[in-house]
């Protein structure tokens, strides 16, 4: 669907002179979602206002966002959101330079999945959150500790698709690379690693919310800088308002990496979409 | 090598490399000797004192029934709510803004604001913090599985006098079910992580609070039997949901295989 400026310059250059009603058309889904948004805020506001959920409890919709750009004016935000930031990048960063390389390497060959699937198996659905006590007691509220959880967390997922991507390369592709002796190493790059590049793509979508979540309830749970610790401090001196505006903060930032890395993930899938089976 | 000692040696392989991780895990626990990373026996000491089963009903229990009451009202609403928003056009476009937003929004950032909010540390604020976000990968598979229907299903049932809530019944939930389980699937594994998260924030019972309380009195043989034991749980209901999985849809399968044909 066209943009709605696009809709706009064709009704004024007179050419192909849309009747009104394609216009209205098209600009009604994104009036109506500019209204639910509206609409949502409005009740946030009216039922903290009203006092159907007291102030204390729910500040005003107006209140947050204005506690949010006085906060926006100190350096001590950004320097949290920075950290936050920072954890999260490193974390995602190592779990995608491991993840890769070894799905690579377990996807290629039916034996080294076969040995390593159990424990696989096991250590991917072990929560990360477990691993915060443990983290807490050997490597402290350092950089490390937080860096260590988003890693781990994000490898997993990226892990299994990226397995996914390289078993799914079509065979024909393959067996006709090597009867035209493509060697070992080029037919990986160039054959198995493009077609799981939209499997890659996706795992790190997933991925890169999950590093984020962790690299947020490292600082919340073990006080590592950073945005997760000053709301923690926050909530324990009672500044709900506060409270209230770096959740909003952080509600950005995790809607920003999430709109980035699906936009990524459609680049990647552009040219195959049948291979997108179903995956979360 | 022939087709048979390769199976062979894969099985084999498939036996011996957790052995293998376990036995290095062992031994070098006990040549490292640290405190911090107790030998893999006694973790297992631990786990079966703890919850096999004098601790089962005091800490098991409780956590079990917050993922059972979040991820039980998550499925239902998200079943609910997604079906009526995935068949209209103008549901959707009201929906997603607010969808897409809770879906980015990372959970433990409301954690304090759920307590604030609540007024509650007990099972209340646990279950609706686990079923809130809980909800949006059912919420989001089930609006994508409902359109993804193929068009002539619902006109076939249309023109054969099929309406109303036996279509949905019978045509809508049906052909979205496979959807709806990897929605739930994807809501399960996050319910553990919501259940551990909650009652490490705060809590007077379950299995993140021996996690919490463990750590704060440095009792690390209890902490490994806890994390071992979240493990455990992570893998059974994952497990679970599986089987459940395979029954229900067992039918979608058959027929998959018999059109693929």
């Amino acid at each position: 669907m066209a943009a709605p400026g696009v809709a706009s310059a064709e009704t004024v250059s007179g050419e192909t002179r849309p009747a009104f009603g394609t216009v209205a058309a098209r600009l009604a889904p994104v009036l109506a979602t500019v209204a639910s948004i509206a609409a949502a805020l409005a009740l946030w506001e009216f039922v903290s206002r009203s006092g159907l959920i007291s102030e204390e409890d729910l500040p005003a919709m107006t209140t947050t966002f204005q506690e949010l750009w006085s906060m926006m004016h100190t350096r001590a935000f950004w320097a949290a959101f920075g950290q936050t930031v920072r954890g999260w990048a490193l974390g995602l960063g190592i779990a995608t330079a491991l993840a890769v390389p070894i799905g690579i390497l377990l996807g290629s060959s039916q034996f080294a999945l076969r040995a390593f699937r159990v424990p696989i198996e096991f250590l991917r659905p072990i929560p990360s959150a477990a691993l915060i006590p443990l983290l807490f007691l050997t490597l402290g509220t350092t950089l490390q500790s937080e860096v260590f959880l988003a890693a781990f967390g994000a490898f997993w997922p990226l892990l299994v698709q990226t397995i996914y991507g390289v078993r799914d390369v079509d065979p024909v592709a393959l067996d006709t690379a090597r009867s035209f002796g493509v060697g070992r190493f080029e037919r990986l790059y160039r054959i198995k690693l493009p077609s799981a590049v939209p499997y890659i793509a996706t795992g790190l979508r997933i991925s890169s919310a999950v590093a984020l979540i962790l690299a947020f309830t490292a600082e919340l749970f073990m006080g590592t800088p950073g945005l997760g610790q000053i709301m923690n401090v926050a909530e324990s001196f009672g500044l709900t308002v506060q409270v209230y505006a770096l959740a909003l903060a952080t509600g950005f930032l995790g809607l920003a990496i999430y709109v980035v890395f699906s936009a990524f993930e459609r680049w990647a899938l552009r040219w195959h979409p049948s291979q997108r089976a179903a995956v979360q | 090598m022939s087709r048979r000692a390769y199976h062979a040696a894969a099985i084999a392989a498939e036996i011996a490399v957790p052995l293998a991780i376990l036995a290095a895990w062992q031994l070098w626990t006990v040549q490292a000797q640290d405190p911090k990373f107790p030998r893999l026996s006694t973790i297992l000491v631990e786990f079966q004192e703890l919850w096999l089963f004098s601790q089962f009903e005091l800490h098991v229990v409780p956590s079990l029934t917050r993922i059972a009451a979040g991820f039980g009202i998550a499925v239902v609403l998200g079943i609910l709510l997604g079906i009526p928003v995935g068949l209209s056009r103008w549901g959707r476009i009201l929906a997603m803004p607010h969808i897409e937003w809770w879906r980015a929004m990372p959970p433990p950032a409301l954690l304090p604001i759920s307590v604030v909010l609540l007024h509650s540390i007990e099972n209340r604020q646990k279950i609706a913090f686990i079923a809130f976000f809980c909800l949006f990968p059912i919420l989001l598979n089930t609006i994508d599985g409902v359109r993804g229907i193929d068009p002539t299903m619902i006109e076939t049932a249309r023109s054969y006098g099929v309406r109303g809530l036996a279509r949905i019944r019978r045509i809508v939930l049906p052909a979205a079910l496979p959807q709806i389980f990897a929605g739930m699937r994807t809501s399960l594994s996050l319910a553990v992580i919501m259940m551990v998260l909650t009652e490490y924030f705060s809590s007077t019972s379950g299995v993140g609070y021996v996690l919490l309380i463990s750590k704060n009195t440095l009792q690390l043989a209890p902490m490994w039997a806890a994390i071992v034991l979240i493990g455990v749980l992570g893998y059974l209901l994952n497990l679970l949901l599986i089987l459940v999985e395979r029954r229900v849809l067992a039918w979608h399968r058959g027929w998959r295989a018999a059109t693929a044909q």
